[in-house]
């Protein structure tokens, strides 16, 4: 196996947070929003990263690219620790990490030209490339994306959410990186167009040995686009595995719960036969279970989950479960009566 | 081959189209502002307010300084406005033609309020998109310095500064300047508190683009539309600030004049029948505070159509 393009190990963010209303010397409250995640990519790979609002998905994208503090490690390929770089350490990485983001206009500065928007990683990296040069580059990857290039005085007002999200995706590009973090990049779009990105961005990973990291959650996308899927629950890996597997035979009960909430296409299906409940509501990151964070919703939850945080254990399929494989019909009828009660 | 060379041909014919040009927020916001009739009326006659302030010297006959002995002392019934001895607005108590008064007071009024407005924007800005954009520590100082300024009673601070250090051209911007950009501040500060969590500004930090330049790049030009609402509101009220010293005596000296300082001529000497005196500098107060006004509400409109 070739040397991983990243190698995260226990990345943990925190924030402090002060109640409102508090007085000034209270101590803040500490709000874990990832709690030591750790995994690899390889060169050329797509890390689907799945979970539900809140589980900290694009904490843990913003983590790596340096706009939140972290603790922990993130290796890069050349075996430097991404985590904890000074701004100026960092530059020489962030032409190498770029991002997409969830919603395509807000993303897009409204006083700026297409060009100049596309253009901005490449002149804050190589500020010398003389005027003419950016232009050309900025035109030869607008045409990449499926933009006009004639286009490129044009604002971003003037575009449509899937044009917009190109845009995203072309200034994303423009520096040549080697990973990208798209984060929910399609969940602001309508399904076709949708279609239309997720198959430009597997079509670029192609002609570019790309890495991507991609955050949704919308598990059909996901299953599309990935090599390998995280679940992450409450800021923690739940289960990783290659897409194949994962969404073939999950391990963790959180990730079969999840998977059967998957609408499916077929007017005779019915959810309630085949849904497995989860009780009650995310505990909320202030205040996590013991032992395993999932355990107060898990319908297979036992003493021992709350004394023993479980470790991500197995091979290519990991799982981080006391007792993992798949629920039974009983536990299921068990789990919807409870959730009926 | 063929196809790869199609290709090329095709990807170089796309490249040298002719570039569309793009419709801009700010021209759309232009295209809004010419159909907004009362602004546009506003603009007109700032305009010729303007027009009046710079080639009225011209126009006029006499001289702001010259005494006019052939009406000294009978003002009320010789110093009436009239075309034949050249006083257009008549002249004042002393005899001099109030129509180039007027032009130099139009000159100096629109002075004080173009540049009070003017530090209040450049100081305002700056000033206030740091404090939002850096937040922290350096939010809460500077916004508090912001806050223990505005707390001092300005007007009194300003006839203290004016009594101590004399009446001067140089002391009225001073102190006008001094206070002018407190609110500027806080203005923007809010703004650009609601613009740094854009996702924008996040793809801006991710590629590493400095913190000054974000601000000077991505903050102010999307923080112009409210600093230029606010700044044409300004200048009018700092119109009035200049006028409320000038008619307590404070303001310019002679031989300057202003608007406020010929208003309070002007009614210091209504009961003696001589009305012209106060009616023209009045007039073109009025109409100038109306346009300023008018014209900010129009871009108002034109830069933010969801306010409505």
């Amino acid at each position: 196996m070739t040397k991983p393009l990243l190698d995260v190990h226990d990345l943990r963010v925190s924030f402090s947070v002060r109640q409102a209303g508090a007085m000034p010397w209270s101590r803040p409250r500490n709000l874990q929003a990832v709690g030591g995640v750790s995994f690899t990519l390889q060169p050329g790979e797509t890390l689907g990263v799945v979970g539900e609002s809140g589980c900290g998905k694009s904490t843990l994208a913003r983590a790596l690219i340096g706009l939140v503090p972290a603790t922990g490690r993130a290796e890069w390929q050349d075996g430097t620790d991404l985590i904890g770089l000074s701004a100026r350490q960092m530059m020489a990485y962030r032409s190498q990490i770029q991002m997409i983001f969830q919603d395509p206009l807000a993303s897009l500065d409204p006083r700026m030209t297409v060009g100049q928007i596309i253009a901005e990683p490449l002149v804050t990296h190589q500020p010398g490339l003389p005027k003419a040069q950016v232009r050309d580059r900025v035109k030869a990857m607008m045409d990449r994306v499926g933009l006009l290039p004639s286009q490129i005085n044009r604002y971003p007002h003037e575009f449509s959410g899937g044009q917009c999200q190109r845009i995203g995706i072309a200034r994303a590009l423009i520096v040549e990186p080697r990973l990208i973090i798209c984060d929910e990049p399609v969940s602001a779009l309508d399904v076709s167009i949708q279609a239309q990105v997720i198959n430009l961005l597997m079509r670029l990973q192609a002609d570019l040995g790309l890495s991507l990291i991609f955050i949704a959650h919308d598990l059909s996308v996901v299953r599309h686009i990935s090599d390998r899927v995280m679940v992450l629950y409450l800021g923690k890996v739940m289960e990783i595995a290659p897409a194949r597997d994962l969404y073939a035979d999950p391990q963790h009960p959180y990730t079969q719960a999840l998977l059967s909430a998957v609408p499916v296409p077929d007017p005779a299906h019915d959810p309630a036969a085949t849904v497995v409940p989860l009780k009650g509501d995310l505990p909320s990151p202030m205040n996590p279970p013991s032992g395993c964070v999932f355990r107060t919703r898990c319908p297979r939850g036992a003493p021992r989950c709350a004394a023993e945080v479980p470790v991500l254990a197995g091979g290519r399929h990991q799982t981080a479960c006391h007792f993992p494989g798949p629920l039974t019909p009983q536990e299921i009828a068990r789990a919807r009566a409870t959730e009926a009660a | 081959m063929v196809i790869e060379h199609d290709k090329m041909r095709s990807l170089a014919a796309r490249m040298t189209q002719p570039e569309v040009r793009g419709r801009s927020p700010w021209a759309d916001a232009r295209r809004r502002f010419l159909r907004n009739k009362a602004a546009m009326t506003g603009l007109v006659i700032l305009l010729l307010v303007a027009l009046f302030a710079i080639f009225g010297g011209q126009i006029a006959v006499w001289s702001n300084e010259e005494l006019d002995f052939s009406v000294m002392g009978q003002v009320a019934t010789m110093g009436q406005p009239s075309l034949e001895n050249g006083h257009y607005f008549g002249t004042d108590d002393l005899g001099r033609d109030l129509f180039a008064r007027t032009v130099q007071g139009t000159q100096i009024s629109l002075l004080v309020g173009i540049v009070g407005a003017g530090i209040a924007v450049i100081v305002g800005t700056l000033y206030g998109a740091v404090a939002g954009y850096v937040g922290g520590r350096t939010d809460q100082i500077m916004m508090r310095t912001v806050d223990i300024l505005m707390s001092i009673p300005y007007m009194f601070v300003l006839i203290l500064l004016l009594v101590m250090f004399g009446r001067s051209m140089t002391m009225l911007f001073l102190g006008i300047g001094l206070i002018s950009w407190l609110d500027m501040a806080r203005i923007v500060r809010g703004q650009t508190l609601s613009l740094k969590n854009r996702e924008f500004i996040e793809a801006a930090r991710a590629t590493g683009v400095s913190t000054w330049r974000i601000i000077i790049r991505h903050i102010v030009p999307n923080l112009l539309g409210v600093v230029a609402v606010y700044a044409t509101l300004l200048v009018p009220l700092m119109i009035l600030t200049e006028s409320f010293i000038s008619f307590l005596g404070l303001g310019v000296q002679e031989p300057l004049t202003s608007w406020g300082a010929l208003i309070s001529e002007g009614a210091g000497t209504m009961s003696y029948g001589t009305l012209w005196q106060l009616a023209f500098p009045l007039f073109f107060f009025v109409i100038t505070l109306f346009g300023f006004f008018f014209v900010g509400d129009g871009l108002r409109d034109a830069l933010d159509p969801k306010d409505r």
